[in-house]
């Protein structure tokens, strides 16, 4: 079996993100970027699937700029096999990234696609289930448990109302979620051998997709300030100001 | 221009939240119209015919929609979709999972998760966890639209009489299947629709201790939330997980205990009328959104806080 993991690269998440004062977007110049937090767990699942004897082959892909091949060798040196850069600048949508890696899931022919369930960033939860529909095949969403079988995959579902367990059939797609499994750090002897693992680079423009975005961006401001709030001395008084003051309860 | 709504219900009635979608789906376009996918599900139909807001209930009943599968659903939703403007569903995990499906086959690019409705190609929405809103102007022809539905007030849920127009399955898909579902049943209010939250953290320690947190929230008759630190650790399931990867909550008070403020905690509950926060560590960052903010050790501070509501005799439901 054959996995195809796509991986974003993003603001890390520990970042305060800034909105630029012109109102075109977030600052990202000397940001710290990293992996899409899901996204790792869904090179670990690979990698986990891998080490179990029952796929063969991991291919770790992004779609971004020339930078964004960093989180392809971060999948390199903690177990993905060869990794491949889609090359394209700017904003590229959701949609255009399920076409993109239509085009490579024709190509590489993997069984499964892993990736995060949502990117950070845009916060768009979008690209698993658009890919999934451009193939007509299956998608796990939201996946928390995986349970591979000799056809199908039995994943369980984080979904509002508490867990949903379905069964789709291989080729499938799964997003994951952050509690699908703990992803491993890479230590030093691996990541200098993920210098050596195969990346091959590819543009978008290749691939004959169209990735001019449909959605304008008119501003991005900042979020409406909440007023500073006060401290309470105890707890008598906070139940008195909810009372009396917020009446609250 | 029309739009269409495609319903979230159990098969009985509709679930909450669409009331929500209701409204802001008819502030893009009066001529709203929903689609109800489901098995045996007549009281669902009947429940959206009379919202007053909506114009006309497309009906569609059969075995294969019993489990609310995003695969049947699209074959079924894309056969409906030449006629409108805008499909639109809400962003909660139903939603989240089924409309990029939608959007794809419909060559699409989808708004997520918007909180305005500027005009008809114009929508707010959030970006990075909320630090950010981003307004954004769809220029594809017809709209894929998810719709966040704590920015919305719920539509009125009587009081219509839209004609219900039965319709035929779309072709089931066969390499998916529906295998369990494990819902947590509570008396409790609803995480994303009660008026007051209280959450525990990190600094629970354990799942024993939020029989705590449980006491008061049966005092205020408030729902349970967490952030993901203490799903993560066990301390209570993830239907609980308010943040940017969980639910959206906007009650008029949320109290956060033992929870320090991550920012995507953060992004789950800020746009809280009023919220208490309730740590140890006088440096959390959960203060610097908090109206009220009281430093102390959570398991001498939540006895009290007990104490002191059972003094008041006229908590509101």
């Amino acid at each position: 079996m054959k996995i195809l993991v796509a991986v974003k690269r993003v603001i890390d998440y520990n970042v305060q993100v800034r909105v630029k004062e012109d109102g075109t977007g977030v600052v990202t110049d000397n940001v710290k970027m990293s992996t899409n937090p899901p996204d790792d767990n869904a090179v670990e699942e690979a990698v986990k699937i891998k080490e179990s004897g029952k796929a063969k082959e991991i291919v770790a892909i992004t779609i971004g700029e020339e930078k964004a091949q960093e989180t392809v060798r971060k999948a390199l040196a903690v177990g993905a096999d060869r990794g491949i850069l889609v090359k394209v600048d700017g904003v590229v949508e959701p949609l255009a990234v399920s076409k993109i890696l239509q085009k490579i899931v024709d190509k590489e022919k993997p069984d499964l696609v892993f990736m995060g369930k949502q990117a950070i960033d845009d916060d768009c939860n979008q690209t698993g289930q658009m890919l999934a529909a451009l193939l007509s095949w299956p998608q796990a969403t939201f996946a928390s448990k995986i349970n591979v079988k000799e056809s199908s995959l039995e994943v369980t579902r984080e979904v509002d109302e508490g867990l949903e367990t379905i069964e789709v059939n291989i080729p499938a797609i799964v997003t994951c979620d952050l509690r699908l499994n703990e992803p491993r750090y890479a230590s030093l002897p691996n990541i200098m051998k993920a210098k050596k693992k195969p990346l091959e680079q590819i543009n978008a423009s290749d691939l004959g997709v169209d990735t001019k975005a449909r959605i304008e961006q008119i501003k991005v401001e900042e979020p409406p300030k909440r007023k500073a709030g006060i401290k309470v001395a105890n707890v008598s008084e906070l139940v008195q100001k909810l009372k009396n003051e917020a009446k609250v309860i | 221009m029309s739009v269409l709504l495609i319903a979230e219900h159990n098969n009985k009635e509709l679930r909450p939240f669409t009331y929500n979608a209701v409204s802001a789906a008819s502030i893009i376009d009066e001529d709203l119209h929903i689609l109800v996918l489901g098995n045996k599900s007549q009281s669902v139909a009947k429940s959206a015919s009379e919202i007053p807001n909506v114009k006309k209930v497309i009906h569609v009943d059969n075995e294969i929609y019993e489990n609310f599968i995003a695969e049947n659903y699209t074959s079924a939703i894309i056969k409906h979709a030449d006629t409108y403007s805008h499909i639109v569903c809400s962003a909660n995990t139903f939603g989240k999972n089924l409309m990029p499906r939608i959007a794809a086959l419909l060559d699409t690019s989808q708004v997520s998760d918007i909180i305005k409705v500027i005009s008809a190609d114009t929508f707010l929405r959030p970006i990075y966890a909320g630090n950010a809103f981003a307004t954004v102007k769809s220029n594809d022809k017809k709209k894929c639209i998810t719709i966040r539905p704590t920015s919305f007030e719920p539509a009125p849920a009587t009081g219509g009489s839209a004609e219900i127009v039965k319709s035929d399955a779309g072709e089931a898909f066969q390499n998916s299947k529906f295998v369990k579902r494990e819902e947590i049943k509570s008396d409790r209010p609803e995480l994303g629709t009660a008026r007051i939250v209280i959450s525990g953290g990190r600094g629970m320690q354990n799942s024993e201790n939020f029989k705590l947190i449980s006491a008061i929230a049966d005092k205020l008759n408030a729902a349970i939330g967490a952030s993901r630190a203490a799903v993560d650790a066990g301390y209570i399931t993830n239907d609980h997980q308010v943040g940017q990867t969980g639910k959206v909550v906007v009650p008029d008070l949320y109290i956060a205990v033992g929870i320090s403020g991550a920012i995507q905690h953060l992004a789950g509950m800020k746009e809280s009328k009023i919220i208490v926060a309730i740590n140890k560590d006088g440096e959390a960052p959960i203060f610097s959104v908090a109206d009220y903010g009281l430093e102390a050790d959570l398991f001498e501070a939540l006895p009290q806080f007990l104490e002191e509501l059972n003094k008041l005799n006229t908590i509101q439901k």
